[in-house]
């Protein structure tokens, strides 16, 4: 029964990671990043790992979305910089 | 030129799924490991002075690379300072929202306390120096989100004897160590408390390195005003 | 199918996925997000095939503990490179 769990978080991974990679907007690629993020951390949860989900949680999320969120703020529409 | 664009979105996703599977098919055939790094782990947890094994890995049998560790974290910190460009003397503030500086002030206690459980309990059970550095952290970047804390434009000293503290803690312990017999090798005894100060000092350190990772990048960008404001501090 | 096994097949699809989409994509930002992935994937076959038998390993947790952070720093140093010499918009 649990190798279904793991399965099925192993396909949403790769789903969230397909799409991360494949959406038009920027922006909702930053989501789909950290909600990859939260999907890594079941996964380390599942692989008996407390401490790398608290770690990811925090920092692979958290952290990372924060910066990325604000790198959005300084790039342009085309995600290139803004022009000086 | 439209075609060799499409070769070439053709033939990477094909050398990609050839890469895919040679590496599943080495996933499958794998024999079992020679060594027992666990069983190995297992055998020393006594001597090791906490009783997590991973926190037992991570700053006593591994603890060498975890000093490297924090070397690159200042290195990485030290390159984006060297990178931008400032674009702003003073420290900018965001305009803070009062339900977000609210829920700041009451959120950023409980973390500072949950940060100092996490390193308390890094000894006995999952936790340890990185995520009390990272709850720490996020204390900060909710501090600035509020309004409460500037972006860093050019860390006054204090902020950089703090970001510093931790590696020359653990370094200072290493050195110490070095002096008596090999790198990094605890005396049995004093193991516990060795671990549990260079700790302290890893999140204290972690917490504003990895705040600052976010702090530096956050000033929002230039105006388009003709660039009066150029020289940064020192 | 223990789930360490099932976690290292994935690692592997998210290395790949990573790496062509490092190759493939234009934009810093998305390849910023696609290394990331690569390194994702890389933690999870390093657990995940140590593990494979069942048990926690706490050493290579220790490495992909610290390998988070250290992925943190090198996206900010990445993201910063990104901003000051990145893509030019076009006109």
């Amino acid at each position: 029964m649990s190798g279904a769990f793991d399965i099925l978080l192993a396909l949403a991974l790769l789903w969230s990671a397909w799409r991360t990679l494949t959406t038009q907007d920027l922006g909702r690629a930053v989501v789909m990043f950290i909600v990859f993020g939260l999907l890594m951390t079941l996964a380390w949860a599942r692989l008996d790992a407390p401490d790398i989900a608290l770690a990811e949680a925090a920092i692979g999320a958290g952290l990372t979305g924060a910066l990325l969120l604000d790198a959005l703020g300084h790039l342009g529409r085309k995600g290139g910089r803004r022009r000086p | 030129m439209k075609g060799h664009n499409l070769l070439v979105r053709l033939v990477i996703p094909i050398l990609a799924l050839v890469l895919g599977g040679t590496l599943v098919f080495a996933i499958l055939d794998l024999a079992a490991a020679p060594v027992d790094l666990r069983g190995m782990v297992a055998a020393r947890m006594a001597v090791s002075g906490v009783t997590h094994p991973v926190t037992a890995v991570l700053l006593n049998f591994r603890g060498y690379d975890t000093l490297l560790e924090v070397a690159v974290l200042l290195l990485a910190l030290l390159g984006i300072l060297a990178v931008l460009r400032p674009v702003a003397t003073t420290p900018v503030s965001r305009p803070g929202l009062p339900v977000l500086e609210t829920l700041a002030g009451m959120a950023v206690p409980l973390m500072v306390l949950v940060a100092g459980y996490l390193l308390w309990a890094g000894a006995h059970r999952p936790g340890g120096a990185f995520q009390a550095g990272a709850v720490l952290a996020a204390a900060g970047v909710l501090l600035h989100l509020a309004g409460r804390l500037p972006a860093w434009v050019s860390p006054p000293m204090f902020l950089r004897l703090g970001l510093g503290f931790g590696f020359l803690v653990f370094l200072t312990v290493a050195a110490l160590l070095l002096a008596e017999g090999a790198l990094l090798r605890y005396p049995p005894a004093h193991a516990g408390v060795l671990i549990l100060l260079i700790e302290s000092g890893l999140t204290l350190s972690l917490g504003l390195i990895l705040a600052g990772l976010y702090l530096v990048l956050a000033p929002p960008p230039r105006r388009e005003d003709g660039g009066g404001e150029e020289s940064g501090a020192p | 199918m223990t789930p360490g096994l099932i976690f290292a097949l994935a690692g592997v699809g998210l290395f790949v996925l990573g790496l062509g989409g490092v190759i493939l994509l234009a934009q810093s930002l998305r390849r910023i997000l696609a290394f990331n992935l690569m390194g994702s994937g890389v933690f999870l076959v390093l657990v995940g095939l140590a593990q494979r038998d069942g048990n926690p390993d706490p050493v290579p947790q220790a490495m992909v503990l610290t390998g988070i952070v250290v992925a943190v720093a090198a996206t900010a140093l990445a993201l910063a490179l990104a901003r000051q010499f990145g893509d030019r918009e076009d006109a």
